[in-house]
């Protein structure tokens, strides 16, 4: 079931953890828009026609846009990729809590947004503070109630644990606030120094201790617990859902199914190649509005590639490696070398298998990586 | 034999001496613009990319000067200080040699060693400045350095260029006209000095000669003196851009033969060839028995493929005879090899051609030069001690001794004071100091060879900004107090990453190799103790947490590739894993000590 990923690549201010791409410049929005506009035109034949079930707009921050850009976007996917946005499975939008209001997401409901993602991060202030997130935890708490009473039944929020200062037992509560808001989906993050990040440069200069990798590991187990108790299923490493709210987009991403990615930084992937836009603003807005090129690269997947990438983000998921997908996607060898390479990895109890499928251990599940790479070709 | 002309081309490294050569070879139509690839004469890949001249080659160039044509034999030499050796016995097969000089960098430390072996040789001095066609270049202050060092008139240099072409043609007329002949006699009997050799995977050992006296014919007996083995002469011939089979090659002249053997090892460089038929009883002066300076030891990565291994080192050694090696066991590492090699440069190259025409993965112990030990129990006898196992017991050890060098630098005056710290740091004794021009001093310092094989050369470079040269020759072995530094990872001593090292050293290098370990250990469930030790002493000690996570928060559509990537990287790292104990160590630790300061 292909889906189509839009990115929209503008934040009010810069999160410290964050390396995704995006600009604080607003008053460019206009102008990405057209260029997106001619991308799709661009795009169009990308995915079969007809096929597209599903539709994600992330970024960035999708909720710096007004209503009115929100349904541009929308009629022009619609006209140029012959997609019917209201009858597709699943439509995501990504807010964050500073930009919303009961109006907004009604506004976002009637353009045909089905699914709300909400940045909460967290429901403490000083967390957010210290993340140099746009809104305050009074907004948080507010954007939930709007999402409920503006009719969105299927709300998922994003939660960071690991922050410096963050006690177990206020996790613990975060968990819960959330579950008692009934909150179907609940993506949960471990807050992470990547590379060209403000949180990296504070860490260097030592503005900020190095995260405490203990506490992470034991926030995440009470994260998986504590969700568990309350029926959520961890479909995915970060990802828990109660039955039947998987996220249907995201979950395509790690079962290799084709999607198209729209906006700068945006990936594609369709079975056998990747390809990523360029991720800088005025150089993808330009290209397209001035030259109708789309600036982008392109890497065609080995059978090798493939294999790695299946089994990098499937170990991850509930469903895990599975052996008859497998069986029919790739050669015999890699198969017998599979089976050669989870010996010692059950061993140290990270593994468990049966003849269908090979998922991770809970504890498996905090070297998903490492065991990730341990099963590549 | 008078319309013969042997010369090669001494320059320091990167003057411009394989552009010159391609650019003789193509004015005189040796090899044709179609077939010219850029220096020709560095045949490896991993000298085109090295950008040096690894192993020497020879060429011949027919010249028409005045009417006549001329037979020159350029034979090129390599240019790194690791193989000064072969750089002599090149010198020793010409009459003449151009003195090729940057315009722009000036006199170097190995333009004058090699100028001081070609003297020794009593070889004719062509000094030529080189890359005039740049805009940094100095003629007038290369002219006056030029003339200063080897007393010619400023009249004889010749100004060239070759990357433009620039005084190619004078070059050429020069050879013919200031290199004399060779001397030889065809009526005494034949004595050919091997100055190179080369495998063939199909004709085996080809061996380069330059006749003295007499001649060699195809059919011959031959025997190599030195090592006393006769062969027959199953093709001679003259070496253009290929071999050219000739039915004789005459006194004087340079040439090729193939005799089916198959081991680089029973030829030696400078050694000479007679006939069986009318033997000289004597060989050319100056042969030696080049021995290795540095070792280490090489490893497979699975001690499954040790025999694999064995197999290349063996197929290496054919074309490389300077390669030494014997089987070593180590605890930590299995079974392989204990490898001497010429220098680091040369280590560098034997384990990337391992990999790159072998497929080998391996790892490369810590390297150390050669010790003499004496035990208490028998005061001389010597012990040769070319790896930290091989030391007696501190309780049984008489005495030590260290190999020393004469290292000579050349550099601006403005760094004398950077180089003396440096090398004085270095235990090094300065024994000269020389200006050899106003501008141009030379340094000459006795040290240990132990603390100029690793880093020197690139400590050298960075205290003088890339303004000094370095050369260094071998000088006697000297008392020295040297103590074996042991490794424990969690409690388990790793002897591949023992090492020996002068007591003064022993307490901070310790300390710097266990911060470097810490940095190249990969993070394991459980906690690592790294400690270094002298005997039963604890001299440092560094620990490396457990890590209790390895997995990424996000995995969506962006960051598939990425993470992939990295994954894959990873994996890569981990094929050179070994795993000591419970410690898995990559094969970068085991190299540490080369990396102690960066
Ligand atoms: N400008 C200029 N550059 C040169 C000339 N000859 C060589 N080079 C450059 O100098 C570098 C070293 O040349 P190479 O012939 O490999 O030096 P070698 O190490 O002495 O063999 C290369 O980058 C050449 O392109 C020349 O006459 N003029
Ligand atoms: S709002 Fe989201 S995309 Fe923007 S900086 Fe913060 S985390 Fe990054
Ligand atoms: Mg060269």
């Amino acid at each position: 079931m292909p889906g189509i990923y839009i990115h929209i690549p503008f934040c009010k201010q810069r999160c410290n953890y964050c390396n995704f791409h995006f600009s604080t410049q607003l008053q460019h929005t206009a102008s990405f828009i057209d260029a997106l506009k001619v991308e799709m035109a661009l795009q169009r034949h990308y995915l079969p026609p007809g096929s597209v079930k599903t539709l994600y707009v992330g970024g960035g921050t999708p909720s710096i846009l007004t209503p009115g850009q929100v349904r541009d976007i929308f009629s022009s996917l619609e006209a140029t990729l012959e997609v019917d946005i209201r009858n597709m499975e699943e439509v995501t939008f990504e807010v964050n809590p500073d930009d919303i209001s009961e109006a907004y997401l009604r506004e976002l409901k009637d353009a045909g947004v089905k699914r709300l993602s909400i940045g909460i991060q967290s429901f403490k202030e000083a967390d957010l503070r210290f993340m140099h997130r746009a809104h305050t935890m009074e907004q948080s708490q507010y954007a939930i109630e709007a999402a409920v009473s503006s009719g969105f039944d299927n709300v998922s929020i994003d939660l960071i644990y690991g922050i410096p200062g963050l006690s177990h037992e206020e996790w613990v509560a975060h968990i819960e606030k959330a579950v008692r808001f009934g909150i179907t989906h609940i993506s949960a993050y471990a807050l992470t120094v990547e590379p060209r990040t403000l949180l990296e440069q504070q860490v260097r200069h030592q503005k900020v201790p190095p995260l405490d990798e203990e506490q992470a590991a034991v926030q995440f187990e009470l994260l998986v617990r504590t969700l568990a108790a309350h029926g959520y299923e961890q479909y995915e490493i970060s990802n828990f859902a109660l039955p039947g709210h998987y996220a249907i987009h995201n979950t395509n991403y790690w079962k290799k199914e084709w999607y198209l990615g729209l906006g700068p930084s945006a990936h594609s992937f369709n079975g056998s190649s990747r390809q990523w836009n360029i991720a800088n603003n005025a150089l993808y807005s330009g290209s397209l509005l001035q030259r109708g090129k789309l600036q982008h690269e392109t890497e065609q997947l080995t059978e090798a590639d493939n294999w790695n990438e299946y089994v990098m983000t499937g170990i991850r998921t509930m469903w895990g490696l599975d052996l008859q997908y497998m069986n029919a996607h790739f050669r015999e060898s890699f198969l017998e070398q599979l089976m050669k390479d989870i010996v010692p990895l059950q061993e140290k109890g990270w593994l468990e298998s049966t003849s269908e499928r090979i998922v991770l251990t809970l504890e498996g599940k905090l070297y998903a990586d490492r065991i990730a790479g341990m099963l590549f070709v | 034999m008078k319309k013969i002309r042997n010369f090669c081309i001494i320059a320091h490294i990167d003057h411009g001496k394989s552009t010159l050569a391609d650019r003789l070879l193509e004015h005189t139509k040796t090899i044709s613009e179609r077939d010219m690839q850029n220096q020709v004469l560095d045949d490896m890949d991993l000298e085109r990319e090295k950008g040096i001249t690894i192993k020497s080659k020879a060429i011949q160039i027919t010249y028409n000067y005045k009417g006549e044509d001329y037979t020159y034999n350029l034979i090129d030499t390599p240019g790194h200080v690791d193989f000064s050796y072969e750089v002599s016995r090149a010198l020793a097969a010409c009459e003449g040699a151009l003195l090729l000089v940057d315009a722009s960098q000036g006199i170097q430390a190995q333009t004058i060693s090699n100028l001081y072996l070609a003297i020794d040789n009593d070889l004719e001095i062509i000094p030529v400045i080189n890359k005039v066609d740049m805009d940094g270049a100095m003629i007038p202050e290369v002219t006056d350095q030029i003339v200063d060092l080897i007393g010619c008139k400023p009249e004889d240099i010749i100004l060239a260029s070759g990357k433009s072409g620039i005084g190619i043609e004078d070059i050429l007329q020069a050879i013919a006209e200031r290199v004399p002949a060779p001397a030889g006699s065809p009526d005494l009997p034949t004595q050919a000095l091997i100055f190179d050799s080369v495998f063939n995977p199909f004709r085996g050992i080809i061996v380069y000669f330059r006749v003295l006296n007499g001649s060699i014919r195809k059919g011959d007996k031959v025997k190599f003196i030195n090592t006393g083995k006769e062969y027959e002469a199953d093709e001679v011939g003259s070496l253009g851009l290929g071999l050219i089979p000739r039915k004789e090659i005459l006194t004087g002249d340079v040439g090729y033969i193939i005799t089916g053997i198959k081991n680089a090892r029973e030829v030696k460089v400078g050694d000479t060839i007679t006939l069986v038929s009318n033997p000289s009883t004597e060989a050319i002066r100056g042969f030696e028995d080049v021995k290795p300076m540095v070792f280490a030891g090489i490893f497979p990565v699975s001690s499954d493929d040790f025999e694999e291994l064995r197999d290349c080192m063996e197929k290496l050694q054919l074309n490389d005879a300077s390669l030494t090696f014997e089987p070593e066991t180590s605890q930590a590492l299995g079974f392989g090899f204990r490898c001497g090699f010429l220098g680091m440069l040369h280590m560098e190259i034997i384990q990337e051609r391992l990999e790159r025409e072998f497929n080998q993965t391996v790892i490369t112990t810590v390297p150390n030069v050669s010790f003499h030990a004496y035990t208490t129990r028998e005061k001389d006898v010597k012990i040769i001690v070319n790896n930290p196992s091989e030391m007696p017991e501190p309780s049984r050890l008489d005495r030590v001794e260290e190999p020393f060098i004469r290292a000579q630098i050349i550099t601006l005056p403005d760094y004398i004071g950077n180089i003396m710290s440096l090398c004085l740091n270095k235990r090094g004794i300065l024994v000269n100091q020389n200006y050899l021009t106003p501008t141009r001093v030379e340094l000459i310092f006795e040290m240990p060879l132990a603390e100029i094989v690793f880093d020197f050369y690139d400590k050298l470079k960075s205290s003088t900004r890339g303004y000094a040269s370095f050369d260094y020759h071998p000088l006697d072995y000297r008392l020295s107090d040297i103590t074996k530094m042991d490794i424990l990872l969690n409690g388990e001593q790793v002897d591949a990453l023992s090492a020996l090292i002068h007591r003064s050293r022993a307490h901070d290098f310790g300390r710097k190799l266990c911060e470097k370990l810490k940095e190249l250990l990969p993070r394991q469930q459980f906690m690592i103790a790294i400690q270094a030790a002298i005997g039963a002493k604890i001299v440092a000690r560094e620990t490396i947490s457990a890590m209790r996570k390895d997995v990424t928060a996000k995995c969506y559509g962006g960051d598939i590739s990425r993470k992939r990537k990295l994954l894959e990287k990873q994996k890569e790292g981990k094929k050179r894993m070994r795993q000591i104990g419970s410690v898995e160590v990559p094969q970068e630790a085991f190299l540490a000590v080369l990396k102690l300061n960066d």
